[in-house]
């Protein structure tokens, strides 16, 4: 794919030395890749020059496979294992383009769940992004305590739906099941016990001295860059430009609720810097228990299976509708020939875009820099490659 | 801008060019969008960019679709400072599936028309580095056409298994 | 021949006293890592070998023994197999100069801390070795990025030992103890056993020789916030990527005692070595093993809690730290004991 250069210079006793870029791979089995990835470095000792992604090892077929189902619901399994970190936004996504492609509307009930849902995984995505992202930068300890807050969130999620990480919750037109009596209390305590968390992480490692020299001014991404690159999200949000679909292009409730988009503003370096990014996922959680503690409050009641559909049968149409994951814009875009059978399902996967970016931020940085640069753009292969 | 107002604009800026080929759909359920000819796709992708009033800086995806005997492209373009998005789509013969890369108008598409191109064999002229990008790269055939067969060995490994 | 054969053996004999106690030592440090790395994290580690798992660290050390040894194809088959002994011989062998009480020291010369930095040198080619003769693109980075790490960082180490010789006026590490006894207030990181003024005079100092020395220690013994080397992360255990069964039982030896070489000669340097801190009581060759060992445990301890706590650094902001920040501090230090010393 690539050739490396090859300079030569002459010593002072006349022979000449060879000097040449060297090639390495980062990946696809490597502990700070964050899933299969391989990345071509070319490197001049330790300051890379030029970052080549190879994707599509954990390439699924999933397109393809929603081609030959025989119903829209049966699309939802595999949607919740694109992204499987932060399932229940994936299926919030589909569920919302499906029915706006069927003209369905759902109860306020089903809406303000899906929300305090979609809100919990939102949680639960950044607390493994930043978890591990200590782990890149080499503080071990961060990783245990993000993962203890997120078994309180796992545990809802299991008293709900049965499951942990792959939910199958979320269903065109409803939910598979109703939220137990035990659900709002433990919710509302969780709320009040991860405020005081979020705090004393930032202390161990978001302010700690050596993680802000390691990542501040370190993969700097630019705002016209980022948007021409299509990046969303907190990438986005990190380089400055206030964007949040949630805001900006309002679905489901999110219009009813009240919450702060967090921007990015160059507090211990460049804006745009890894570390700014890194505070806008940890901002962004304690917004999200504000939007939780707001749909609690606002919940109606009512029936949440009421209006799922026996037959899905659409009009011959196309829609693409677009959320916000954790990772920044989801999309489907789903066209309909009027079957029961969907004609071609495309997702638009945010971490595909903001991996593109990588290769342009990170020239001129070290190895460990860009470990930090791939950790900070938090991708899950799953997403990437479908 | 509602998409009646881009769609206005556009004819406004290029409805004199003879093979610009704007057509409307801006009725079609369920989202609206605007169909234009390969020929000039370039500089309508341009215009659709650094117009001041549409500012479509945001390409969010591009996708291809399998429409048999042709195939189409959507490009779903947003504005983040403006606040409004539409869905522009061209169709090309199944034949012989080429048309302008719009990778030096928005970078997001350079990945996205690489997927067109492994997924369905769609050829981008001018793209700076179209190979595959989800399949392996010395992969046969192109998966998501509705005519597709899967090999039966891949490297002396069975596929189907 | 019979004169010669009595010596001979109770010499051997002596010289194993130190294999003895690094094994035992690195058994229970082992153990102890882990199970402060568990809390710290707010988990438990071991629990089923043993009451709270105090077997593990054997069992862990019966499996390295009979783990299949692989060594790369492609590897350099000499220099990959001699670099873990390397670099225990270079642990190992300053374990000669260490005085583990007022009756014991291995080889009582008076080169004692001169010997001890030069030997640890060893180390440094070890990992060299292992690392290149892997033939592995990443353990050359790790092998290479020690070696600039252990190196820088040996200066400003060298640096404070001159300044502690220099007040003590042997570079023997017993007769470095011996200045220091007689009680908590003799120790030399409260001044040394000086008049009042000049102890006043020598603390600020003698503190931030220690700092500097302390944190130099971590560097040379490749740990946590300096672990670069062997980042877990970036180059999935470094120069030590390759290893496996015996060979890494090595490297992993090596690494425990090199820990307790730098926390014993942080303690002899700067706490007292083996006087005990109440002056005669509770002092003869049995207590002064014992308050050296505790001394050097707790030195072990704070390094494991830093490095469960810390991030690590990029590797020129490792250099910059040691040229551009020790390593100038270390000279004013210097310079500044031996005003004090001639005035």
């Amino acid at each position: 794919m690539t050739e490396s250069t090859t300079t030569q210079t002459t010593t002072s006793s006349g022979r000449t030395l060879r000097t040449e870029e060297m090639i390495i791979n980062m990946g696809p089995q490597h502990p700070a890749t964050h899933g299969v990835l391989r990345l071509e470095l070319v490197v001049d000792g330790e300051i890379v020059q030029e970052v080549i992604p190879h994707i599509g090892y954990l390439h699924r077929c999933f397109e393809k496979h929603c081609e030959h189902m025989t119903n829209y619901q049966q699309v939802i399994p595999y949607v919740d294992r694109m992204d499987y970190c932060a399932a229940m936004n994936n299926e919030f996504a589909y569920v919302v383009a499906a029915e706006r492609l069927l003209k369905i509307e759902v109860p306020e009930r089903v809406q303000y769940i899906r929300v305090i849902m979609a809100e919990l995984n939102r949680i639960a995505s950044h607390l493994i992004a930043v978890g591990t992202y200590g782990i890149d930068i080499g503080a071990f300890t961060p990783f245990l305590y993000c993962f203890i807050d997120r078994e309180m969130i796992l545990d809802l999620f299991e008293m709900t739906c049965g499951a942990r990480l792959l939910y199958n919750y979320m269903w065109i037109g409803g939910l598979s099941h109703d939220l137990p009596p035990e659900f709002i209390p433990k919710a509302k305590e969780f709320c009040r016990y991860y405020k005081k968390r979020i705090e004393e992480f930032n202390n161990l490692l978001t302010f700690n001295e050596i993680f802000v020299k390691r990542t501040a001014s370190v993969g700097v991404l630019p705002k016209d860059v980022a948007t021409n690159y299509g990046c969303t999200g907190p990438m986005l949000r990190g380089s400055g430009v206030d964007w949040d679909l949630r805001r900006d292009d309002p679905y489901s409730v999110y219009n009813k609720i009240e919450w702060d988009v967090c921007v990015g503003k160059g507090e211990v370096g460049t804006v745009g810097d890894c570390w700014d990014r890194h505070i806008v996922r940890m901002r962004e959680m304690e917004q999200s228990l504000r939007i939780i503690e707001q749909a609690i409050a606002q919940l109606p009641e009512g029936n949440v299976q009421a209006a799922i559909p026996k037959r899905i049968r659409p009009n011959p149409g196309e829609v693409y509708a677009r959320t916000e994951s954790p990772r920044g814009e989801l999309g489907f875009y789903i066209v309909s020939d009027g079957t029961a059978t969907p004609y071609r399902v495309k997702g638009r996967a945010p971490a595909f875009s903001n991996l593109s970016v990588i290769g342009e931020i990170s020239r001129g940085a070290m190895i460990a820099d860009m470990i930090a640069i791939a950790g900070s753009t938090d991708i899950v292969l799953g997403e990437v490659d479908r | 801008m509602t998409s009646q107002e881009i769609f206005d604009r556009l004819i406004a800026q290029f409805g004199a060019v003879s093979d610009a080929g704007i057509v409307s759909k801006l009725d079609a359920p369920v989202d609206p969008s605007i169909t234009v000819a390969p020929a000039h796709l370039k500089a309508i992708a341009f215009f659709l960019r650094d117009d001041e009033e549409l500012q479509f800086e945001h390409c969010s995806c591009l996708s291809g679709v399998d429409l048999k005997g042709k195939f189409a492209i959507i490009y779903q373009l947003a504005s983040l400072t403006k606040k409004h998005k539409i869905t522009i789509r061209v169709e090309v013969p199944a034949e012989n599936p080429s048309l302008p890369s719009v990778e030096s108008v928005w970078k997001t598409t350079n990945w996205h028309e690489r997927e067109a191109f492994d997924m369905f064999g769609i050829v981008f002229t001018g793209h700076p580095d179209l190979r595959r990008i989800l399949m392996p790269y010395d992969w046969e055939g192109h998966p998501l056409r509705k005519d597709y067969q899967v090999p039966e060995f891949y490297n002396g490994m069975r596929v189907p298994y | 021949m019979e004169q010669y054969l009595i010596p001979i053996l109770t010499n051997i004999l002596l010289a194993l006293v130190p294999l003895v106690f690094v094994l035992v030592y690195a058994l229970v440090t082992i153990y102890v890592e882990m199970k402060m790395a568990a809390h710290i994290q707010n988990r438990l580690a071991y629990m089923r070998t043993g009451w709270h798992g105090v077997l593990q660290p054997i069992a862990d050390m019966l499996k390295l023994l009979q783990k299949e040894d692989t060594i790369p194809t492609v590897a350099n088959k000499g220099l990959f197999i001699l670099a873990p002994y390397v670099v225990f011989t270079g642990t190992y062998a300053a374990f000669a100069v260490i005085p583990f009480s007022s009756a014991y020291v291995g080889s009582n010369i008076d080169l004692g801390a001169f010997y001890l930095l030069g030997v640890s040198a060893l180390v440094v080619v070890g990992i060299l070795m292992g690392g290149w003769a892997a033939n592995s693109k990443w353990t050359l980075y790790g092998g290479v990025r020690s070696a600039a790490q252990v190196i820088s960082y040996e200066i400003p180490s060298a640096f404070v030992i001159l300044a502690v010789v220099m007040v003590t006026g042997s570079m023997n590490f017993s007769v470095i103890s011996k200045f220091q006894e007689g009680g908590i207030q003799n120790w030399l990181i409260l001044g040394g056993a000086f008049p009042l003024a000049k102890k006043l005079a020598l603390i600020p100092f003698m503190l931030i020789m220690f700092l500097i020395y302390y944190v130099s220690s971590m560097a040379e013994s490749n740990r946590n916030p300096f672990d670069l080397p062997e980042a877990e992360s970036e180059l999935v255990q470094g120069y030590n990527t390759e290893y496996s069964g015996m060979k890494f039982a090595m490297f992993y030896l090596a690494e425990y005692a090199n820990l307790f070489i730098v926390s014993a000669v942080v303690t002899f340097l700067f706490f007292g070595g083996w006087t005990s801190p109440l002056g005669a009581m509770a002092s003869g060759p049995w207590w002064d093993a014992f308050w050296f060992v505790t001394k050097c445990m707790v030195f072990v301890v704070l390094n494991i809690w830093l490095r469960w706590t810390l991030p690590r650094f990029r590797v020129d902001q490792l250099m910059y730290m040691s040229w551009k920040v020790l390593t100038p501090f270390a000279i004013a230090c210097v310079l500044a004991v031996g005003l004090i010393l001639v005035w």
